[in-house]
């Protein structure tokens, strides 16, 4: 039962709203600087708007949906009271605080620096201290989820802790520690020079802090989406999850590897020696092993539901789907997306192979299909499937959210798909305009158009779901009953402790990031001469 | 079974998990930082001790050959967004009594009536990077360089920060304001060519980098014609010359004609 609905209405509510803003700002941004747009007379207006975007959608956004859906599975699985619901507004308030203190900067064009922050680039004080008051937000979910677990294992010594809650509280320990990169990076580089107290940047210790966040944040931008495939996916079209055991191993293995392998965004760097990036591109393939694993067990899981629906024959059970259902669709379309983005991350993460498509359009097209495809799309399920059990009312349009979803997996795969084109072909990112006159680059105009078009459906698609989240508030009332996750086939008795509690994989994490980023950080940080000037935004 | 007893290697868990962990960290790292250094052919290396240290990342001290004489003198000066941002009022005043012998030529307000540039205004650093490069013979005029060799460190920064103090005004031969060309507002990206403006004012301005709203048209396209035949080579990592020689006569005559036709109100806007 959901006692706090209003506390995860308003963590939803606030991440929905700021993503239908950086949504049109995206779309606004594909648009001009792509051969149907006019010149943009003034590039900074493009970088304004790009920082924006990229802040609400990688930091608060994300941020907000694992937090509410993490409180929503805190009170379900566990079904128990929210412990601490003070302090999960006080987290909430201090999102909504920290984000419009860092977006004001933006929109006032004192923090052009993209989310990535860039040093030596350094934008406005206020920027970055409201960055850091969303992670110090996030970071208080973090240790309510750790609370809350806590206060249930002592309720029920040695039980099997449920899935939905061990692997939330998995995606909560990864970001704790995932966020002390980019921590460490504003409180010791960024924060001291733009706050006046220093004049000079190592830009190279910086971006190698970064990469420590970088890559382990889309895993846990991932956790949610994952979450939704084992324990809501299987529920909502009447299967079972096919191994609870194979769904805990997936979840540890993201615990340990998706940390240590966040060098592979600085290949091209040359602050970092070619050892450590072998490291990590080689962990970086393992971390296929848990998708993998887990797309193995969820396709047996939705095999189930097919075979208890009369499915029979070797493929023959994919036409006895309830392919009606939005969940089962928001599925299909999330691992094809998945599964094309995926294979272009194996691509960036080999060394030889990234360095043709390092910095071009591919890795935009890239990151988009995978985040902004594979997960966001389950996001919106996730929203879907809660929102009656949120608002106490139906959710009536079931048409519109197949539209819906339908929309956002065109968009998202007519927008990617030139974009990957034409990053092989050489089309950089971080462009405010190009110049498609020019006989060199005038071949990719049409791709680009194609892309601003899988824009536009994507921005439909978006006001659209947002369309159907305010209608569900307004639908006639009805009890949806308790929120439910889904069962096993063989529902664990009892579990191994290592399986049921996070204190091994997190040690396994902590220790790989010593051996994987402790040399090159400790190398970068005690050799003299590696700071620059920094280079002030909007600065004479 | 509590946390004790997962972590001890009785616990099957713990066992594989933390064998596993480390067999694939020693396999990667042997491979990362012996097999693969040693499989570049193009790459010596002393010891296996050396291989490691290389693919680390260990700094290593590079050979103690002595660079080429340059041919030309290069600026030496160092600015920073903060260089002479905060000028006293002595100073200021130290740079109106030696700004006494720069009027003839760059006029007793700053403004020039004489094609050279004006000062009125300009930011300090743009003056003190000049004059600098001046002294040292980086960049050399025939009758600027006998002024600036005698200068002082003190008695430079002074008449910079003089002149960022003076008021902007108009040209003394205003013309009719013109507008943007291409060159200015988009540059040439297929020719490498930033925009004008994303330095210089009307995007954006770069430390170190004039405005030129009313400068005189004749000397704006000297200088790009210098920076384009290299005679002029003081600007740092050759920024200007590689731009103003990618850059085409009908160009180099645009973006002078625009800039010299600017009110410096133009400037006060995007200051």
């Amino acid at each position: 039962m959901l006692a706090n609905r209003k506390l995860i209405l308003a963590h939803f509510s606030f991440a929905f709203a700021v993503f239908g803003v950086a949504l049109t700002l995206g779309a606004w941004q594909m648009f001009i600087r792509s051969p149907i747009g006019t010149w943009l007379s003034n590039p900074e207006l493009y970088y304004r708007s790009l920082t924006a975007h990229g802040t609400v959608m990688g930091y608060v956004f994300p941020t907000l949906v694992a937090m509410g859906f993490g409180y929503a599975i805190s009170e379900s699985a566990l079904e128990q009271r929210l412990v601490g619901v003070r302090w999960a507004w006080t987290g909430f308030w201090l999102i909504v605080f920290g984000s419009v203190m860092a977006v004001t900067p933006i929109a006032l064009g004192r923090a052009s620096v993209l989310y990535t922050f860039y040093p030596p680039l350094i934008g406005n004080l206020f920027y970055y201290l409201g960055v850091v008051l969303v992670v110090v937000g996030s970071w208080i979910w973090v240790a309510l989820m750790s609370i809350n677990l806590r206060v249930w294992r002592n309720a029920h010594p040695g039980a099997p802790v449920p899935l939905a809650m061990f692997a939330n509280v998995a995606g909560s320990y990864l970001w704790a520690w995932t966020a002390v990169g980019a921590a460490l990076e504003l409180l010791l580089q960024i924060i001291p020079v733009a706050a006046g107290l220093k004049n000079t940047i190592d830009a190279g210790l910086a971006r190698i802090f970064f990469s420590w966040t970088l890559h382990a944040i889309v895993y846990f931008w991932l956790m949610p989406t994952y979450i939704a495939y084992y324990t809501i996916v299987p529920r909502a079209i009447g299967g079972r999850v096919y191994s609870d055991t194979m769904a805990r191993i997936s979840f540890i293995l993201f615990l340990v590897v998706a940390m240590p392998i966040g060098m592979h965004h600085t290949f091209a760097d040359p602050q970092v020696g070619a050892g450590f990036k072998f490291i990590h591109s080689a962990f970086t393939a393992l971390v296929a092993l848990p998708t993998l694993l887990t797309v193995f067990t969820i396709c047996a899981s939705v095999e189930i539901a097919a075979r208890l629906r009369g499915g029979r024959g070797l493929f023959g059970w994919i036409r006895a789907l309830p392919w009606d259902n939005p969940m089962l669709l928001a599925l299909a379309f999330s691992f094809v997306m998945l599964g094309f983005g995926g294979a272009g991350g194996l691509i960036n993460m080999s060394y030889q192979l990234d360095a043709s498509i390092h910095n071009t359009q591919w890795i935009t097209g890239h990151f988009h299909l995978i985040f902004g495809g594979a997960i966001v799309i389950m996001y919106f399920a996730i929203a879907y499937d809660l929102w009656p059990h949120l608002t106490g009312r139906e959710m009536i349009d079931v048409r519109l959210i197949r539209t819906q979803l339908w929309l956002w997996f065109i968009g998202m795969i007519v927008t990617t798909f030139p974009w990957h084109w034409v990053g092989i072909l050489g089309m950089p990112r971080r462009m405010a305009y190009f110049d498609f006159g020019d006989p060199a680059i005038a071949p990719q105009a049409l791709s680009v158009i194609f892309s601003v078009i899988g824009g536009f459906i994507l921005l439909a698609s978006g006001i659209l779901f947002l369309v159907i989240l305010a209608r569900g508030m307004r639908a006639p009332q009805a009890d949806a009953g308790a929120y439910r996750f889904a069962i096993a086939v063989h529902q664990p008795t009892t579990v191994p402790v290592a399986l049921n509690t996070h204190a091994l994989w997190v040690a396994l994490m902590i220790a790989l990031t010593i051996t994987n980023y402790g040399y090159p950080i400790l190398n970068l940080a005690t050799t003299a001469g590696t700071s620059v000037p920094a280079v002030y935004v909007g600065a004479q | 079974m509590g946390t004790r007893d997962l972590f001890t290697f009785s616990n099957p868990h713990f066992a594989r998990g933390v064998g596993i962990t480390a067999a694939i960290l020693i396999l990667t790292a042997i491979a990362g930082f012996i097999v693969l250094p040693f499989a570049q052919p193009w790459v010596q290396f002393a010891n296996v001790w050396d291989a490691i240290c290389s693919a680390a990342g260990v700094p290593q001290r590079a050979a103690s050959v002595t660079a080429p004489e340059q041919a030309k003198r290069l600026s030496e000066v160092v600015l920073t967004s903060h260089t002479l941002s905060r000028p006293s009022q002595e100073a200021i005043g130290r740079g109106a009594t030696l700004a006494q012998r720069c009027a003839i030529c760059h006029g007793p307000t700053g403004i020039s009536r004489a094609d050279s540039p004006n000062l009125a205004g300009q930011y300090a650093a743009v003056i003190y990077k000049e004059l600098f490069d001046f002294r040292s013979g980086a960049r050399s005029n025939a009758v600027m360089s006998p002024f600036a060799v005698n200068l002082t460190d003190e008695e430079i920064a002074d008449l910079s920060n003089y002149y960022a103090y003076l008021p902007r005004l108009p040209a003394y031969h205003p013309t009719p304001q013109l507008p943007k060309p291409n060159i200015v507002i988009y540059g040439a990206p297929m020719r490498g060519i930033a925009p004008c403006g994303a330095c210089h004012g009307s995007l954006d301005n770069k430390t170190g980098s004039p405005w030129l709203e009313g400068q005189s048209e004749a000397y704006m396209k000297a200088q790009l014609q210098a920076f384009a035949s290299g005679e002029r080579h003081n600007d740092i990592s050759q920024q200007m010359r590689n731009i103003a020689r990618a850059m085409t006569p009908q160009e180099i005559e645009a973006a002078a004609a625009y800039y010299a036709s600017q009110p410096p109100e133009v400037v006060k806007a995007v200051d």
